[in-house]
């Protein structure tokens, strides 16, 4: 049972991370749209269904400062408090101290530090300003009680609660026996009847499903909308009914279940109605399974051994010249190749949900620095491998705090660059040639070139009297401990950052650049792979090695002659339809020994705006490839950026492009300072 | 196997060795059931359950409803904690 509960909590936690979300998401939408009902519902739901399940756990400080949350925004619900900006602002803020409530009371189960415990209580203050004068929900009913009993010293209540559990109860979790624990914490049970009377005969008794039902007697001060909570949590699966019967006078019952009549609208009809609200979440989960991530890198690693070995299977068939043999062979790969495509999109997600968390970052950055900003986002439908999507959470944080505050201009020195007041951000995401770009984009004053340039010459990044393009100049931001802003502010510019958020991009086997427009405002392009696992790969042969170059890089292939080839070699670069591509001879580059063959190909490569010819013995043709990780040995080998398993059982190594073309692009610049050279990497 | 069945003369002694929770009772009731009405005396014996909830109430339940109408005298030989707890927590007496 401390099992069942155990992993209930976990649900709970999760869960009540993802109303959080929702509540603050429809709070953002709320400020912009005020007159919103949906927006409002929704956040009244997170709010209650937190408040409802922690009950259950017994996370009193949850509940406790939920309620408060909960009653003003049932106010906010019926009209009677209007939205406005510091509403929402305190909102936002009690949904924040919510989610450290559940961090450190549910996750740790600590009780708050005294600074939240402060922050709370400034909120308590904020709060009951929009709340009614004189609702004081769980006070009232005792009160009265008092006043009727006459006693005086005792605001104690004996409650009268009939359960009746339905079938399913055991299946789903739940224990009803953990029911009366907790009631007992509540107050004190003076009798329960256990009611077995239902449990069907011998042979169509099902051991596994409910038929209990208790009458419980119950002596307790909580008042019916505590008690009836208790019972959120299997609202869907047992009927309850709660009434308060007193031995000494029968006026206070009355007037007690007149008052909750009242609040809930008698307490049969509340369990009813809060029926809907409780059971949207169920629908949702109804279309999801939540599965744990590690069985799902499972999944796709042997969906990538499958096809490792199907690989193997088409050779052998192919091999044996047997006709029927090699159809088979061919539907069993083309749907190996389908479960591959459905396999690995089980791990994407949209982007989006991601990128409206910057929605609360920017509302709050914009306000302490004074800015007017608006946040603008597009291709928040755009899919990506989930561990990209969560890894890329901090660096694109750091980027937009950067835009906000070094990019975007206070609004006085916008209007006097004849510019609108109004900051504009925008976030974008999109495919492009197998791989994902992320934009950043503001329209603030841009990068100042002169002073970058300064800066690293300064620092010794760059030689005096060197010439750089501006595209490299503006690059130089992300080398380690360069920040330029002039004042270091609590958000960034203290020199630490933009070189992290380039490690973190590039640990992803991702690149980000820079372009920036004086007085017009700065891009920041992200690339990211589009899966981490399994790439279609192009295999190209050199001597009795296999190389595989990822197919999306690929833009086309030609054959190398041999006047040709003589030419190339001794200049390093080939004509290609007027345009100077750079070749790489990749026979020198991972210095294979003999001769080259006959015949040779030139792989033309692109990625981001480099582009280049790899020459290579022969061309192999298209293979899914299995990315297995070269081991820690490895680790300083450039250029290549992993290995896979060929249906042969041969390794082949997996070139990194953009490695590649990187040190193509460096050796140019060495070589670009003697005169004679031309500019070879083709733009 | 949780649980333990032998017969002697005119008596069942069943004993249950671990949890008597949802996890068990359908293995419990199924080894169980069948043994009912087999012989005039049964002895429950529930001093090694280390947990016990709702579902395995509900077995003790059936087990001592079949017994009144089956004719079988039940007797229960030992409780452990756990099984008190919970039948002190519904004000079942030890039956």
């Amino acid at each position: 049972m401390s099992i069942n509960l155990d992993q209930a909590l976990q649900t709970f936690i999760v869960e009540a991370h993802e109303l959080l979300q929702v509540m603050e998401q429809s709070l953002l939408q709320l400020e912009t749209e005020p007159a919103d009902q949906g927006a409002i519902g929704a956040i009244f739901r997170a709010a209650h269904t937190i408040k409802g399940s922690a009950g259950l756990f017994g996370l009193t400080p949850v509940v406790g400062f939920t309620h408060i949350v909960e009653d003003v925004l049932d106010r906010l619900r019926d009209g009677s408090v209007a939205v406005d900006a510091t509403l929402i602002a305190v909102l936002l803020k009690c949904g924040d101290h919510m989610l450290e409530l559940i961090n450190v009371v549910a996750s740790r189960g600590e009780t708050l530090p005294p600074a939240a415990l402060e922050r709370e209580a400034a909120l308590r203050e904020a709060l009951s300003r929009y709340q009614a004068p004189t609702h004081l929900p769980e006070t009232v009913p005792q009160s009265i009680q008092t006043v009727d009993a006459g006693a005086g010293t005792s605001a104690e209540l004996l409650w009268h609660i009939s359960l009746r559990f339905g079938v399913e109860v055991f299946r789903n979790g739940m224990d009803p026996l953990s029911f009366l624990r907790y009631l007992e914490t509540l107050g004190q049970i003076t009798q329960v009847t256990t009611l077995t009377e239902t449990i069907p005969a011998l042979d169509s008794w099902d051991p596994e499903s409910c038929y209990l039902g208790f009458e419980i007697d119950l002596r307790s001060t909580a008042g019916h909308a505590t008690l009836n909570e208790v019972f959120d949590f299997v609202r869907d699966d047992c009927e309850v009914s709660i009434e308060a019967i007193h031995e000494a006078s029968d006026r206070a019952v009355s007037v007690a279940s007149e008052w909750d009549a009242q609040a809930e609208q008698g307490p049969l009809t509340a369990s009813v109605q809060r029926l809907p609200a409780a059971s949207e979440p169920k629908t949702r989960d109804g279309n999801y399974v939540r599965v744990n991530a590690d069985k799902l890198d499972e999944l796709i690693n042997l969906v990538g051994e499958l096809v490792i070995a199907s690989a193997g299977a088409s050779l052998l068939a192919r091999s044996c010249h047997n006709d029927p043999l090699q159809e088979a062979t061919s539907t069993v790969s083309g749907l190996v190749e389908e479960i591959l495509d459905g396999a690995l999109h089980l791990r994407m997600v949209p982007i989006g949900d991601t990128f409206n968390r910057f929605r609360r970052v920017v509302r709050d950055i914009s306000q302490e620095l004074g800015k007017d900003i608006e946040l603008t986002i597009s291709g928040a439908e755009t899919e990506m491998d989930k561990t990209v999507v969560e890894k890329i959470g901090d660096p694109l944080m750091h980027l937009l705090r950067n835009a906000m505050d070094h990019g975007i201009e206070s609004a006085d020195a916008r209007r006097a660059a004849g510019k609108a007041g109004k900051g504009h951000l925008s976030l974008n995401a999109y495919h492009d040639s197998g791989s994902i770009v992320i934009e950043i984009a503001d329209d603030g004053n841009g990068l100042n070139r002169e002073r970058i340039l300064e800066k690293a010459q300064e620092r010794g990044l760059v030689a005096s009297g060197a010439v750089l393009s501006d595209q490299e100049i503006y690059n130089l931001i992300f080398e380690p401990g360069f920040s330029t802003a002039e004042a270091v502010t609590n958000l960034s510019g203290r020199g630490v950052g933009m070189d992290v958020v380039k490690r973190n991009i590039t640990l992803l086997r991702g690149t980000v650049d820079l372009d920036s427009r004086p007085g017009q405002g700065t891009v920041v392009r992200i690339r990211l792979p589009l899966t981490l696992a399994i790439i279609n790969g192009f295999l190209v042969g050199i001597d009795t090695s296999t190389y595989v170059i990822p197919l999306d890089m690929v833009q086309e292939c030609i054959e190398l002659d041999v006047h040709q080839r003589q030419s190339s070699r001794d200049q390093g670069y080939l004509d290609l339809r007027g345009e100077v591509l750079p070749l790489v001879d990749l026979r020198e580059h991972f210095s294979h020994e003999g001769s080259a063959g006959r015949r040779q190909n030139v792989v033309v490569v692109r990625y981001a705006e480099h582009k280049a010819g790899l020459v290579v013995d022969d061309l192999l043709g298209e293979f899914q490839t299995v990315i297995k990780p070269l081991g820690k040995l490895f680790g300083a080998l450039r250029g290549i950026s992993g290995s896979t398993i060929l249906g042969s059982g041969a390794v082949a190594l997996i070139l990194d492009i953009p490695a590649l073309l990187n040190q193509i692009v460096q050796l140019e610049a060495r070589t670009a300072q003697a005169p004679y050279s031309p500019t070879v990497v083709a733009r | 196997m949780p649980i333990t069945i032998e017969t002697r003369d005119d008596s069942t002694c069943v004993s249950i060795d671990g949890e008597l929770t949802i996890y068990t009772v359908a293995e419990l009731a199924g080894a169980l059931l069948p043994q009912m009405g087999g012989a005039p005396r049964l002895l429950l014996d529930l001093s090694q359950v280390t947990e016990m909830d709702g579902a395995g109430l509900q077995l003790l339940a059936v087990i001592q409803r079949e017994a009144d109408s089956g004719g079988t005298a039940l007797s229960v030989t030992g409780q452990s904690v756990a099984v008190t707890q919970a039948l002190e927590l519904c004000r079942k007496a030890g039956s």
